[in-house]
């Protein structure tokens, strides 16, 4: 009997009416967990009722304790009839099984109904006694932490990232159960949300389990998903990264100005100088590699692509002995693992070393019934097939391990299609390992580790590379080789250097398929996948350059499956990495020339091209410094003279615009536009509308180029559907359909939140649903920010400008970051010889054959490394201080309400996160029978949406936090019928609850005492309730 | 293409002023579009009308669902659903609260019941308000009625307590409920240069100062009496000699004067006439004023004298009544005194 589960049920509040005669209520609660029930007395005629209950008492087993939710479920007593169900609140107390998060629950909970919403409040306090030593429970995993957040939290260290962990769990959906015909739809959805409860918490605990056995103790990265199978049954899955963790306790943690990458670098231990002892790889452009096709069981894998670059030239052979001996460690430390992968999108300083590009896996099964929901073993088998897919990719790209690890599905019917993605990486070592390691290589392996540049330097061998590349020597640096082009799904490294701002990429493409049955239809929609994986990539290639950038960060490919069409969206951030190339044009070439309005319009669409390039360079501020053709032969100037030039180029930056891309010795990307699919999607290049001024966004976590947050944000969910007129659908029009449906829901949000400008939409995260024949479906997520005008203009300038600017404004420990760039950032090598390479898509001949990727690579401008990377220092501002200030005055007095952040970031803008609660992960459903009465559909789905983020409000405030971060909306499930006037929708929500203290109430804290503790600062927070 | 369903759901719930304003007002969403389109805010913003509709539509769907909880402005300040900052809590609820001048002139002083209510068509077609604002502004001054009407304590404190609005509003809405609760007449065409706020003024000094039920017949002496009359007439005259433009006016017109405001008081014991006060206080002492075009300098004067001078006189008993009528008809008058 290892725990001991009290519950007080205090009040209740704006309860309904549930006796028109008298319009009173006689309401009583049931409080029940596992098969243990106890009530309330009823408190009669009342709207308001204090029940101000016993503590109820539940004796139960650690591991009840992980699985089971405790149901609350608030009654309408009649002494005739049936007592009719008012609502329910399920509380998940997993927060309350381990130490450092909550140690009681206490608050109003919103009463839930899934045919009438939220109902009214009830006043609960949860507490659990846990008898013994939590060693004691090993077997039930209670105390290892969760979190959803995919980098270290910020207030723990990693003392070793050990590795995968995943796990799922299979049952059959209670809707789809026999006894569902004769059940209430109430009962029906609330069977379902309970056994899903359910088997998230049996989930949960077994993949404790796994990070008990790998003597981790926290899960970080955590994402666990649904897969409503239908007929076949229900899935619940989880990944995640098995972590040691030690608690950041020193007064150091406190400090203000914290949430920064760069104040994460000096917290850390494994800051290191910059040093030269880069590994020598290299990537370039961008390939593709056949999987292997995989037929058993009517499944059918996908060939799928690796999205990197590509290298020439000879392997690094400067590296020694010691980098010999790195490579080796990392090797074995991952070799002990099935699936080195990592769900973690950011890292500790130090832990990537080089990166070698995006691996994607997917295969088409068709679903059948689960016989043994004890044993999942087909399940298991798929993904197992896939991760060995993406580590097969991996290991061709030179890379031990797989970073930014994600996995999906797409369910139509009875098709599914698994996906699986990452980012192929080579690791350091130290963080794998038990100490072993640590003593002896420490201080060797912080002199050779790579510097900023380090990541984007090729992992694979030049020699015998995996496809066709480009490699030029690295921008930075000078010693190593990178490609030209890189495709990540991590976050940008915080060390690395970026010129100008990055921006939201998108790439949207819809496939018509024909209605087929079974093995038809799998492999229909496995012979279309190649080609929308192809197209997706090209579109990103195409739209990442009409950018002026090089490089593509959070890179999410959704592949969504209908019983029509095949749909694909690309979301991923651009940015101009200071170590690669500059990116060549876009040039578009006709086949037939001798046709002179032909060639007119050819030249008319080529100018556009270049003038839009052009535009975008200015509005992302993408200037890099130019360096004269003397330079680049000329041998490594000594530091002083490299200061000078430094200087003279800054001078002469602001007059050098690059207009003219087209021709001349810059390297191109050659379109021939001779059918008419491919000037569609000349022009599609061109309809994607740059957000208005004073707008940014991008789908990673920060905004390459904007660090001077201030505290306002806005956290919010749009979602839009769109009936297709099903007349003569083509693939052209369905495209603009879609593409329109993209660009008119970023016009709206941009409009909505004009008022927030200067302002960054982070985390932009869509996600596209075929929920019907003819219906499309878009779900967005995001959070504004705002940051400091002043700042943003002065960004302007160019960046050395402004580095000197700032290091003589900031202080000395700042200083620290322009100089060592200075004398980091030279070039040092000559340029490799110009060359043309075009680049071989033949898997895809037939299609591709009216694209030629022609890369012509020109030594004409060396880039220095941009001295931004200052500018990552982030201090509050005074003025977004003052802003807070104003906005968040007290409440008034009347109101109880305290206010919870929500944020799909890891952090919340000028505030140090104290405290993690535990993670928050909800499902619900919804379901009416009157969608008319309630607005239809958007009345409907609106307010449960509003509904949702009050549930999750309500938790986190009372576990005690005022937010939550990594907050995600994994599924939203709608479904319609008009015709009978219902309407029916789930949504899965999860994230980390926090506490968080303002930096600004930070400083006036810690002043007063200096010796505070986390706990105590964090009742100075922003009081909740 | 068309757009089945459409959403926008903020954290921080977002609320356009504009858009509020517009809802308020009772327009349609195509007409709000139109009139938001009319101001420019496309080429501001450089949006589409598709963008427009679509934000109008969201911000209409979010107001239609607070206003449930605008019902009873407590709750919107409890509630979880919507998390919104308190100084938009309060923009909400004031502004819900509002109404129009126009509009509160037409129903002040008229039953709050359904008969009312079924000619806020006309109401609507006269002031030209939406018939969707009209009936708002209507079930507003009924709800507040209803909730206040059987309450004990000051109006104003009650009425801030339970719909939590600004002190004006509060003072605005208790003569509101003040006048719908007495039936006042208001409406008839000499009472139509009078603005709510002459109304609400006096609501304000009648509320503060008189209870009903107090003796007022008692005060009919001073009329009754041709003596006492005589008297008073004569005290007024003397201290008012030379000082008064209009002072032969006055002199002639005294008796008349002091007979119409002393039987406004006797009036005020009985309910039914009760409602014609203010039609009384015109005919009877404004109109004959503003014929013989007093200055409002005079009128000063002569109530101020006409008040005191009571003092004086010995066989009157009941000063302290008299005070408390006078002194708040004196405001009255002043008030309504003008053209």
């Amino acid at each position: 009997m290892p725990g001991k589960l009290k519950v007080k049920i205090v009040a209740g509040r704006h309860l309904p009416v549930m006796d028109r005669a008298s319009d009173l209520t006689d309401a009583f609660v049931e409080v029940k967990f596992g098969n243990t029930t106890f009530k309330t007395d009823v408190y009669l005629k009342s709207l308001n009722p204090q029940w101000n209950s016993e503590w109820f008492k539940f004796e139960v087993d650690d591991e009840d304790l992980q699985d089971e939710p405790l149901q609350i479920t608030v009654l309408d007593h009649d002494t005739y009839s049936a007592n009719d169900a008012i609502g329910k609140v399920y509380i998940d107390i997993d927060p309350l099984l381990y130490s450092e998060a909550a140690t009681v629950i206490s608050g109003w909970f919103p009463i839930y109904d899934t045919i009438h919403g939220i109902r009214g409040e009830i006043n609960v306090v949860v507490k659990v006694d846990l008898f013994n030593d939590l060693n004691r429970f090993r077997q039930s995993s209670c105390g290892v932490k969760f979190f959803c957040t995919t980098s270290i939290p910020k207030c723990y260290r990693a003392v070793i990232i050990h590795g995968f962990v995943e796990e799922l769990v299979v049952n059959e959906d209670p809707e789809y159960q026999w006894i569902d015909r004769i059940r209430t739809p109430r009962a029906s959805n609330e069977a379902r949300q309970r056994l899903i409860s359910l088997m998230s918490g049996e989930l949960q605990r077994k993949i404790g389990l796994k990070v008990l056995e790998m003597r981790g103790n926290a899960v970080v990265g955590y994402l666990q998903c649904f897969d409503l199978e239908g007929e076949s049954g229900l899935v619940v899955r989880a990944i995640g990264t098995a972590c040691t963790l030690d608690k950041l306790s020193s007064p150091a943690a406190f400090l203000p100005a914290c949430n920064s990458p760069s104040k994460e670098m000096k917290e850390s231990p494994l800051v290191h100088p910059p040093s030269h002892g880069c590994r020598s790889t290299h990537n370039s452009p961008i390939h593709t590699a056949t999987g292997s096709r995989l037929t058993q069981n009517f499944s059918v894998s996908v060939p799928t692509l690796i999205y990197t670059g590509m290298g020439s030239g000879s392997a690094g052979k400067e590296g020694g002995p010691f980098k010999a001996l790195l490579r080796q460690q990392t090797q074995s430390a991952l070799e002990q693992r099935e699936f080195p992968f990592f769900t973690l999108t950011a890292f500790p300083p130090g832990f990537l070393v080089h990166v070698g590009g995006v691996v994607s896996a997917r295969s088409v099964k068709l679903l059948d019934r689960i016989h043994n929901p004890d044993e999942p073993e087909t399940r298991d088998a798929w993904w197992a097939e896939i991760r060995q897919e993406i580590k097969s990719h991996a290991k061709a790209l030179g890379c031990h391990a797989v970073v930014g690890y994600s996995e999906s599905t797409s369910i139509c019917e009875e098709v599914c299609i698994l996906s699986a993605s990452g980012t192929a990486a080579v690791l350091n070592p130290r963080f794998l390992q038990d100490g072993t390691v640590e003593g002896c290589l420490e201080q060797r392996l912080e002199e050779n580790l790579p510097t900023r540049c380090g990541f984007c330097h090729i992992p694979y061998d030049e020699l015998n590379m995996p496809f066709p590349a480009h490699l030029t020597y690295c921008y930075n640096c000078r010693k190593q080789k990178v490609p030209d082009v890189l495709f990540t799904t991590i976050d940008l490294p915080t060390d690395a250097t970026v010129i100008g701002k990055g921006c939201l990429i998108q790439a949207r493409l819809c496939r018509l398929k024909k209605k087929a049955q079974a093995e038809a239809n799998a492999t229909a929609i496995s012979n279309l996948l190649p080609f929308m994986e192809y197209e997706v990539h090209t579109q990103l290639m195409n739209k990442l350059k009409l950018k002026g950038m090089n490089a593509l960060f959070g890179l999410r490919i959704q592949i969504t499956v209908g019983e029509n069409m095949l749909m694909g969206l690309a979301s991923a951030t651009g940015v101009y990495l200071a170590a690669l190339p500059t990116p060549g044009g876009i040039q578009i070439a006709g086949k037939t020339p001798n046709d002179g309005s032909y060639e007119q319009h050819i030249s008319h669409m080529q100018k556009k091209i270049n003038d839009t390039i052009a535009k975008n360079k200015e509005l992302y501020e993408i200037n890099p410094p130019e360096i004269s053709e003397e330079i680049i032969g000329s041998p490594i100037p000594e530091p002083r003279q490299r200061s000078r030039l430094l200087r003279s180029q800054s001078e002469s930056s602001d007059e050098v615009t690059e207009l003219d891309l087209s021709h001349g010795k810059k390297d191109a990307f050659v379109l021939e536009i001779d059918d008419t699919d491919a000037m569609e999607d000349v022009h599609s290049l061109l309809t994607d509308v740059p957000p208005p001024s004073g707008f940014y966004s991008c789908n990673t976590e920060i905004m390459p180029g904007i660090n001077n947050w201030t505290s306002e944000i806005q956290m919010f969910t749009s979602v839009r559907v769109i009936r297709l007129s099903s007349l003569n659908l083509t693939n052209q029009a369905l495209n603009k359909n879609f593409n329109d449906l993209c660009e008119n829901l970023l016009k709206s949000l941009y409009f909505k939140l004009r008022s927030m400008i200067p302002c960054c939409l982070c985390h932009v995260n869509f996600t596209v649903s075929l929920p019907e024949d003819e219906l499309i479906q878009v779900t967005v997520t995001a959070v504004a920010i705002t940051f400091d005008k002043n700042q943003a203009l002065q960004t302007t300038k160019t960046p050395v400008e402004k580095s000197l600017q700032r290091a003589s404004t900031d202080n000395e420990e700042l200083l620290q970051f322009p100089l060592e760039l200075c004398s980091d950032s030279l070039p040092s090598h000559p340029f490799p010889p110009a060359k043309a390479t075009s680049v071989d898509y033949s898997s895809f001949a037939d299609r591709c054959s009216s694209w030629i990727e022609l890369i012509k690579l020109k030594a004409q401008t060396i880039r220095r490394g941009s001295i931004k990377t200052t500018m990552t220092v982030e201090k509050a501002s005074p003025v977004g201080d003052g802003n807070f200030r104003n906005r968040s005055a007290p409440p008034c007095a009347n109101s109880t309400v305290g206010v919870v952040k929500m944020t799909p970031l890891s952090f919340i803008p000028g505030a140090k996160i104290t405290k993690y609660l535990g993670i928050i992960n909800m499902f619900f459903i919804r379901e009416t029978t009157s969608l008319r009465e309630e607005g239809g559909v958007s009345g409907f789905l609106h307010a449960f949406i509003a509904e949702v983020f009050a549930m999750v409000r309500a938790h986190v405030a009372a576990l005690g936090g005022n937010a939550v971060v990594s907050y995600i909306m994994k599924q939203c499930v709608f479904m319609e019928n008009p015709n009978k006037n219902q309407a029916q929708c789930l949504i899965n929500v999860s994230g980390d609850a926090v506490v968080f203290v303002r930096e600004s109430d930070l400083e006036v804290v810690s002043s007063q005492q200096p010796t505070t503790n986390c706990q105590s600062s964090c009742t100075e927070g922003e009081v909740t309730t | 293409m068309t757009s089945e369903l459409d959403i926008f759901v903020g954290n921080t719930t977002l609320i356009d002023e504009d858009v509020y304003r517009l809802w308020l007002d009772g327009y349609s969403v195509t007409d709000a579009v139109a009139l938001r389109v009319r101001s420019g805010i496309l080429e501001q913003t450089g949006a589409t009308a598709a963008v427009l509709q679509s934000d109008t539509m969201d911000h209409y769907r979010t107001f239609h669902m607070l206003e449930r909880l605008l019902h009873a402005p407590p709750k919107l300040l409890h509630q979880l659903i919507f998390q919104i900052p308190p100084s938009r809590q309060a923009l909400l609820i004031e502004r819900y609260y509002a109404f129009d001048e126009a509009f509160v002139r037409e129903v002040l002083g008229k039953k709050l019941s359904k008969g009312t209510k079924k000619d806020l068509d006309d109401i609507s077609t006269k002031t030209g308000i939406t018939l969707k604002s009209c009936r708002r502004q209507f079930d507003n001054f009924k709800r507040v009625f209803k909730v206040v009407e059987e309450m004990r304590g000051s109006l104003v404190d009650n009425i801030q307590q339970h719909f939590l609005l600004s002190d004006r509003l509060a003072r605005d809405y208790a003569a509101i409920v003040f006048f719908a609760n007495n039936r006042f007449e208001t409406g008839k065409k000499k009472l139509q240069y009078l603005s709510f706020g002459d109304f609400a003024f006096c609501a304000e000094l009648m509320i503060q100062n008189w209870t009903l039920g107090a003796d007022l017949k008692e005060l009919k002496v001073l009329v009754a009496d041709k003596d006492l009359l005589d008297l008073h007439k004569s005290l007024v005259c003397t201290a008012l000699r030379g000082k008064l433009g209009v002072f032969s006016e006055m002199e002639a017109n005294f008796k008349n004067l002091s007979r119409g405001l002393v039987n406004v008081a006797a009036k005020l014991t009985h309910n039914k006439d009760v409602r014609d006060l203010f039609v009384d206080l015109v005919e009877k002492f404004v109109e004959p004023c503003r014929s013989d075009h007093w200055p409002l300098s005079d009128v000063r004067f002569f109530l101020n004298q006409y008040s005191a001078s009571v003092h004086s006189l010995d066989g009157f008993r009941h000063q302290a009544l008299w005070d408390r009528y006078m002194g708040t008809l004196r405001g009255c008058l002043l008030r309504l005194y003008h053209d």
